[in-house]
């Protein structure tokens, strides 16, 4: 037997840097890892943005089309052919002011689903915080976001509606719909590892997300203050109504909705945080 | 010295296989897979792993494993498949958890169980360095700085800015492997990373793995490559179904594990193969003029042991044999009729077959077996019995080593400087 390497114990005076071993239940945050690694979670997000569009004719083009296109199709059906209200604004803005904050939520909380499964030979083969991933896959939307933010100016200009000290809000509501895609997306991606039906029901989710939101019709429709406030637990509610609230200078009544909204937000993201973390020490097994 | 790695009595779990249920009627049948789904979910919001519950059967990939590894030290794990050897490198690369035990490591870590980990076929080679680099764990700044010396490394400066995935596989391996060995980490874990790519690319990275080794950094190295593995590390460890069966000095820890590799004292399995006539239990291998089965050095008389056990008596046995590289090709089939036949009496039997000579390139090999008798097969062992280690002896150290990493075979001519009329009278020219 060598001296140099000998069955334990081994005394040791420095202590060490990192003890792996098993853990159980709940598991700290960690927080601090991840701004370590913060540099990584740039060049996470550097890598989705750049690769969203290769070999696509149109490219970035696509972060605009979407919700163009959905508002074109929504301004002919509902806001022409069923007249619905839209607070006393054309509608195509109406609406177009709900699809671009959606579009950040929807884009963002579908590939954060998928994030994990499509890194699974990062997961399996190096370490580093785990939370990366489905945060950098909502993060990079922001590009997406600001393209179709940048329309949203043209045409708000273009009808005459121009920014009020309303408008200081608006970086809080579009953290509110990252918080919110965030929050369901680390529930769902860490279920993803394990379930992959969570692949199938995603586009239902999101589709049925849509239709109870604001986006093609008025909260104004609600009256009643308690549905309104069960309404809300939509934290998407929040965020549309604040867009419009903010850019469009409509006259929802909206600290209700806001603060339900957001208390909704955070708590998806806090508990969001917790399972993953928990879930998070089986994905290299299982992924 | 101080430690650099502990490993304390580690153990890793995984589940594997369905428990099997009897189900008696079709109404029970029905029943589990209507209820499955909320099993499965309540097991999910509890925390637990998919089907974990549903798992009994279980596979101790590591059984207390210990170990403690001095800062400095280059260290080989050595062992078969399934041994535990990527399982053990995960743990201590963080990717993975035991379920029992501890690692303590002191200093930073750097693995790479992979080269080119996250490469995007995408993005440029540019692109993927600096990717490439921050999974890896080094900063944008320490990129930026050794830039030009990976790309240097890699080769592939005209590719630059071409997306990866028009690279061939062996420049996607050369720019992986360029950045993998700017790490500066001071405990590095490299899997078996050698296994693949050409033998130039094997022998660059194994320049710099030894670079790296010579710079004091603690390296754990797993190979197949016993040769490389000899040639790197200080210490070996060896491991056989999760456990440590030895550890030391490296060359003692290769030559037990070559020799074990025999299984030529352990008992003949004759009840097994009890419907065979005859089978063909146990191969070994060692130069003639040395004591230590498993090795073999370049160009020396060697000696192969052949155990024949007989349930019946057999006339006319044909005794076959073929050699096999580690990459997998056949290097030579030889089979002892019709120069020699055998004729055996029940029970056990030592077949020898001598060479002179035997030139094979350092490396390890096998041997593969099949017995005959009067054109009929009598035992085909699928998998290869022998296993040894072609070394070089002292006396070749002076040789160019090209000429026993490159080629199969390793020629030892006599050599002689003859005058032209020496020659010309035996009208050769």
């Amino acid at each position: 037997m060598n001296p140099s390497i000998t069955p334990l114990p081994t005394t040791n005076q420095q202590s060490p840097t990192l003890v792996l071993k098993a853990s159980r239940g709940w598991a700290a945050l960690q927080l601090g890892e991840i701004w370590r690694y913060r540099e990584l979670l740039g060049f996470l997000i550097w890598r989705d943005i750049k690769v969203r569009y290769k070999q696509t004719v149109l490219g970035v083009l696509w972060a605009i089309l979407q919700p163009v296109m959905t508002m074109v199709i929504f301004s002919a059906f509902f806001g022409g052919l069923a007249k619905v209200p839209s607070d006393g604004v054309p509608y195509y803005l109406f609406s177009y002011c709900g699809l671009v904050p959606w579009a950040l939520f929807s884009g963002g909380l579908s590939r954060s689903v998928g994030s994990l499964v499509s890194n699974a030979n990062l997961i399996k083969k190096i370490y580093f915080p785990r939370l990366l991933i489905p945060i950098s896959a909502v993060v990079g939307g922001i590009i997406d976001f600001v393209l179709a933010f940048l329309v949203l100016i043209v045409l708000l200009a273009l009808a005459g509606f121009f920014p009020t000290l309303r408008i200081l809000w608006l970086p809080y509501f579009i953290l509110l719909a990252m918080v919110t895609a965030m929050g369901v997306g680390l529930w769902l991606s860490a279920m993803n590892v394990q379930f992959r039906d969570v692949n199938y029901i995603i586009p239902f989710i999101v589709q049925s997300w849509l239709y109870i939101t604001p986006i093609a019709y008025p909260s104004s429709l609600i009256q009643n203050d308690v549905v309104r406030a069960l309404y809300s637990l939509n934290p998407m509610v929040g965020v549309v109504e604040g867009f419009r609230w903010a850019l469009l200078s409509t006259q929802t009544d909206l600290a209700l909705s806001v603060l339900v909204s957001s208390g909704v937000a955070f708590f998806l993201l806090i508990t969001g945080l917790f399972y993953f973390r928990r879930m998070e020490r089986t994905f290299a097994d299982v992924i | 010295m101080s430690t650099a790695i502990e490993v304390v009595n580690l153990s890793k779990e995984y589940r594997i296989g369905a428990k099997q249920t009897q189900f008696n009627t079709l109404r029970d049948t029905v029943m589990d897979l209507a209820t499955a789904p909320f099993r499965r979910l309540s097991n999910l919001m509890h925390g637990e792993a998919y089907g974990a519950a549903e798992l009994s059967e279980s596979l101790w990939a590591l059984r207390d494993v210990s170990f403690t590894v001095q800062q400095g030290d280059v260290v080989g794990i050595i062992g078969r498949n399934g041994a535990g050897k990527s399982t053990l490198l995960k743990i201590l690369s963080q990717i993975t958890e035991p379920t029992q035990g501890q690692v303590r490591l002191y200093g930073r870590v750097g693995s790479l169980l992979e080269v080119g980990t996250g490469f995007h076929p995408e993005l440029t080679g540019r692109e993927n360095i600096y990717l490439n680099g921050a999974i890896l764990g080094m900063s944008r700044a320490d990129i930026r700085r050794k830039f030009d010396e990976i790309v240097d490394f890699s080769g592939v400066e005209k590719f630059l800015d071409t997306p990866v995935k028009h690279y061939s596989s062996g420049m996607g391996l050369r720019l992986g492997f360029a950045v993998a060995a700017h790490l500066e980490p001071d405990i590095l874990i490299v899997d078996e990373v050698l296994a693949v790519g050409d033998a130039e690319f094997q022998k660059k990275c194994l320049g710099k793995m030894s670079d790296v080794a010579g710079e004091g950094r603690t390296v754990l190295f797993v190979s197949h490559n016993l040769q490389a593995v000899r040639m790197l590390c200080k210490y070996g460890i060896w491991l056989e179904g999760g456990k440590v069966v030895q550890q030391g000095e490296v060359s003692t820890v290769v030559n037990q594990y070559l020799g074990a590799s025999q299984h030529f004292d352990s008992p003949s399995p004759v009840q097994t193969t009890s419907q065979k006539q005859i089978s063909l239990t146990a191969v070994r291998v060692k130069s003639t003029n040395a004591p230590e089965w498993g090795l073999v050095q370049v160009g020396e008389p060697i000696l192969v042991e052949f155990k024949v056990v007989c349930q019946k008596p057999i006339t006319n046995l044909n005794l076959g044999f073929g050699l096999r590289s580690e990459s997998g090709d056949t290097l030579a089939i030889c089979y002892s009729a019709p120069y020699q036949t055998f004729d055996l009496e029940v029970g056990a039997h030592i077949i020898q077959a001598q060479f002179s000579q035997f030139n094979a390139t350092p490396g390890v090999y096998t041997i593969g077996t099949r017995l005959e008798a009067n054109g009929i097969e009598l035992d085909w062992p699928r998998v290869d019995l022998g296993q040894f280690e072609v070394i070089t002896n002292e006396v070749l150290y002076g040789i160019r080593q090209e000429s026993l990493i490159n080629g199969k075979f390793f020629l030892l001519p006599e050599w002689k400087q003859m005058t032209y009329q020496e020659v010309s009278h035996e009208a050769i020219l």
